[in-house]
């Protein structure tokens, strides 16, 4: 009971870390269609704003809420990456809708450009040039109409941008001069270290579990469940699937495709933030984090049928349990007096190594039996 | 931090990266007679560049030293040493490609240059094809002798050997079972065979092994192994590669599995400089061992964390491989001024027998083309260091490790022509 119990909660664990990874890209992907190479980099932002936030709550105002700060975290990760997100989508991705081969590469050399940039930029300008982008964004949407009115549109949008770009300056050698960690470049790989309250272990039921990974399960759970409510009860979630499924048709019915595109796009990158919160809790931070992730990410989502979020769940759990089974040789001790030859057979997977070749091979053999994966999109797609 | 490991993006920084970032280099003016130019060839770009960089520091440093010394004396003349340092870009074949450049090209008499195992592999059948010189200054997992190479870092049984003994003999957990987790490449293979082959001879146990593939932090199959197969606790013997290790102390110490508990991790891959970036916290009461450790209580050693402090920054740090990059440096120049020419065979053979009163204490070239060297291991400290807890006495390298099945009874020897690469002992 005890052992059938911690596997499955490890490969629960396991399966959060892809399927919280996965997620973003499974709308982004599974829902647009974009292959989005840079996804890992967006889930590094996360992860860097993770770092950038734990430093901050350090300084001595913020101190008192030291405890709280990846809570903070999750929220900025979000919307730093969401914004990245969406100035990709306006600036690259809009003109290559329905190429996916261009796509592939703009958005790898994307990543390359984030990549680069977290080493040869300082962390604390970073940051002030993402409040710049957010401000210059969304400052002409969320200002009061009578304001807007009262100026001419054209020095309005122009102004508000230097003013982002201001703010941005001030912020950043702000950070710069309270926090002398974010005030130089280094490529060097950076640590989050988790709250005191996040370390350690809890019991549940005689068995101890890390709490670190139960904070991911939550954070994978909210997400997944914050997520199918969006789609599925507002306004804006029946938009995005009515494009999903037609998107002439939701056109033609005065829905802006759009603004439809630039949201969809920016809460698949804002996930990806989310995601670099989890995983900065389990290993370091640094530019190349996010490419580990990238593969497992569209395994998951073509293992899980793209454009089915339900499948994305199934798949990354599935391929968690599936790991901790091959990889930890679990087999063996549920089993333990299994003929011999199967019970080599089983060991010699039974590395982590191994055990990854292991997955591939049996998602490889699946896809070959269900190509559209575990949830194929039923009924008639309009394509391009 | 041997090797890189990136599945696209190595692809493109390789090609980004292929810029030749040569500069001229030189210290302090002088009278000099001449100058001789000698190649640096380590990664500026890409993964690597983190730990390279370092190397070239230290490098630049030696020579620097050398040169406000009054240069090099060949013949009576006295030499400046210059330098042109290229960009092997954390990418295995350019390593080959800049060789080739400093040796035809710029036509260096000696390169130093390396980190992985995997750019020295790329190397090699450049630098014998040409008959030409690299000197390498990394710990490595040794079963190669090259003619054409000399290595100044530990061979297996310069570090990991002695290490095991200290586990299963004198450490807190001694007499307890071994579990060996590394990063799944060349160097933590061949290391944990040799690792085996030692506990065995010791009367210990090794209950389990796994190996992370690069580019991988998922810890958690490892942990329930490690779990399952040292339920009470025990010696885990971790190879893993940079910033897995984070991945990997961050876990295990949520999963419980710390000093406090009975677990001790021996580790051959952090240096001071990857445990400022683990965290002390993460590996305070773990164990390390190394020729060089920053707190080696000696003039030579606090000199050269001193010298280094003040040329690269105060918040720098010294460690192993910087010392092994800094000694090859000045044990050229000697083999040098005593070969009296810059001639790559002239030079190798002057080389061998050289001495050199190293930060670590005396170093010797040996005939293999290996150092010989202190070995100590080290318990690392909340404040980020080693306090060392026990010092061997010089040790002899060997390039064929004795306890490593393929290589047991063989042996390097290139002063006696009939010897060379490989004999039986």
């Amino acid at each position: 009971m005890e052992l059938l119990l911690d596997s499955l909660f490890n490969g629960v664990a396991i399966g959060s870390v892809l399927l919280v990874a996965a997620l973003g890209l499974a709308i982004v992907f599974g829902l647009m269609g974009v292959i989005n190479l840079a996804h890992g980099e967006l889930m590094m932002l996360g992860a860097y704003t993770t770092y950038v936030t734990q430093l901050i709550f350090k300084l001595p105002i913020l101190k008192p809420f030291y405890n709280s700060y990846i809570i903070v975290s999750i929220f900025l990760a979000f919307i730093v990456s969401g914004v990245v997100g969406i100035l990709l989508e306006k600036t690259i991705i809009r003109k290559l809708y329905g190429s996916p081969l261009e796509t592939l590469l703009a958005t790898w050399g994307v990543s390359l450009i984030l990549q680069q940039f977290v080493r040869s930029v300082p962390l604390a300008y970073g940051t002030g040039l993402i409040i710049s982008l957010l401000i210059g964004l969304f400052l002409p949407t969320i200002l009061p109409s009578k304001i807007k009115e009262s100026i001419n549109y054209k020095y309005f949008k122009f102004s508000s941008w230097i003013f982002a770009a201001l703010t941005g300056v001030l912020t950043g050698s702000l950070i710069s001069s309270s926090v002398s960690k974010l005030s130089r470049a280094s490529a060097r790989n950076v640590d989050v270290t988790a709250p005191s309250w996040m370390r350690g272990q809890v019991e549940i039921i005689g068995t101890a579990f890390p709490k670190t990974r139960l904070m991911i399960i939550v954070i994978t759970l909210i997400s997944v469940i914050a997520i199918t409510l969006f789609l599925n009860q507002s306004a804006w979630g029946m938009r995005i699937r009515a494009v999903t499924q037609n998107r002439q048709m939701s056109d033609c019915l005065g829905i802006s495709t759009e603004k439809v595109d630039i949201i969809t796009f920016g809460i698949g990158s804002g996930l990806a933030g989310v995601a670099g919160v989890a995983v900065s809790l389990l290993g370091s931070v640094g530019p190349n984090v996010g490419g580990n992730y990238i593969v497992g990410c569209f395994m998951v989502v073509v293992l899980g049928g793209v454009g089915n979020l339900l499948g994305t769940v199934l798949a990354s759990f599935g391929i968690g349990i599936m790991t901790d089974l091959i990889g930890a040789g679990r087999l063996l001790s549920i089993w333990p007096d299994m003929p011999l030859p199967l019970s080599n057979t089983i060991n010699f997977f039974a590395t982590t190594s191994m055990a990854r070749v292991m997955i591939f091979a049996l998602i490889v053999i699946f896809l070959q039996f269900k190509p559209t994966g575990l949830f194929p999109q039923k009924g008639r797609m309009v394509e391009n | 931090m041997r090797i890189s490991r990136r599945i696209l993006a190595g692809l493109a920084t390789a090609s980004l990266a292929v810029t030749a970032t040569s500069c001229g280099g030189g210290g302090t003016s002088g009278s000099f007679d001449d100058t001789v130019t000698v190649g640096i060839l380590h990664s500026l770009s890409g993964t690597m560049a983190i730990s390279e960089s370092t190397l070239v520091d230290t490098e630049k440093m030696a020579i620097e030293e050398i040169n406000a010394a009054g240069g090099v004396t060949v013949g009576g003349k006295s030499y400046k040493i210059e330098y042109i340092v290229e960009d092997g870009a954390s990418d295995w074949p350019t390593f080959a490609e800049k060789s080739k450049k400093l040796i035809d090209q710029d036509g260096v008499p000696v390169v130093f240059g390396g980190w992985t195992s995997a750019s020295r592999k790329a190397m090699l059948p450049v630098y014998e094809s040409k008959d030409a010189f690299l000197y390498y200054p990394i710990q490595y997992e040794a079963q190669e002798c090259s003619n054409n190479i000399f290595y100044t870092g530990a061979t297996p049984n310069q570090q990991s050997e002695p290490a095991t003994d200290f586990m299963y003999k004198r450490s807190p957990a001694a007499g307890g079972d071994f579990f060996l987790v590394g990063s799944d490449y060349v160097f933590p293979r061949t290391s944990n065979t040799i690792t085996k082959a030692q506990v065995k001879q010791l009367g210990g146990k090794v209950v389990g092994e796994d190996y992370l593939p690069l580019g991988n932090t998922e810890v958690a199959p490892i942990i329930s192994k490690i779990k399952k197969a040292l339920p009470e606790g025990g010696i885990i013997i971790n190879t893993l590669n940079g910033d897995q290790n984070v991945a990997f102390f961050k876990q295990i110490q949520d999963a419980g599995i710390t000093p406090s508990s009975g677990y001790y991790v021996m580790n051959y891959s952090i240096a001071e400089e990857e445990i400022s970036t683990i965290g002390p916290e993460f590996l305070e009461g773990h164990y390390g061992a190394w020729n060089y450790m920053m707190s080696i209580d000696t003039p030579a050693s606090k000199k050269f964390a001193k010298s280094f402090k003040k040329r690269w920054g105060a918040d720098r740090v010294v460690a192993d491989p910087q010392e092994s990059a800094y000694n090859m440096v000045y044990l050229w120049k000697q083999a040098v001024e005593d070969a009296g020419t810059f001639d790559d065979n002239a030079v190798r053979e002057a080389l061998v027998g050289q001495k050199f009163d190293a930060p670590q204490g005396p170093v010797e070239v040996m005939p293999n083309h290996h150092l010989s060297q202190t070995v100590r291991i080290g318990e690392i400290n909340a404040d980020g260091g080693f306090t060392i807890l026990e010092e061997t006495g010089v040790v002899l390298p060997q390039a064929w490790n004795q306890k490593h099945p393929s290589s047991k009874g063989f042996a390097c020897d290139w002063t006696d022509p009939s010897k060379g690469e490989k004999y039986k002992l």
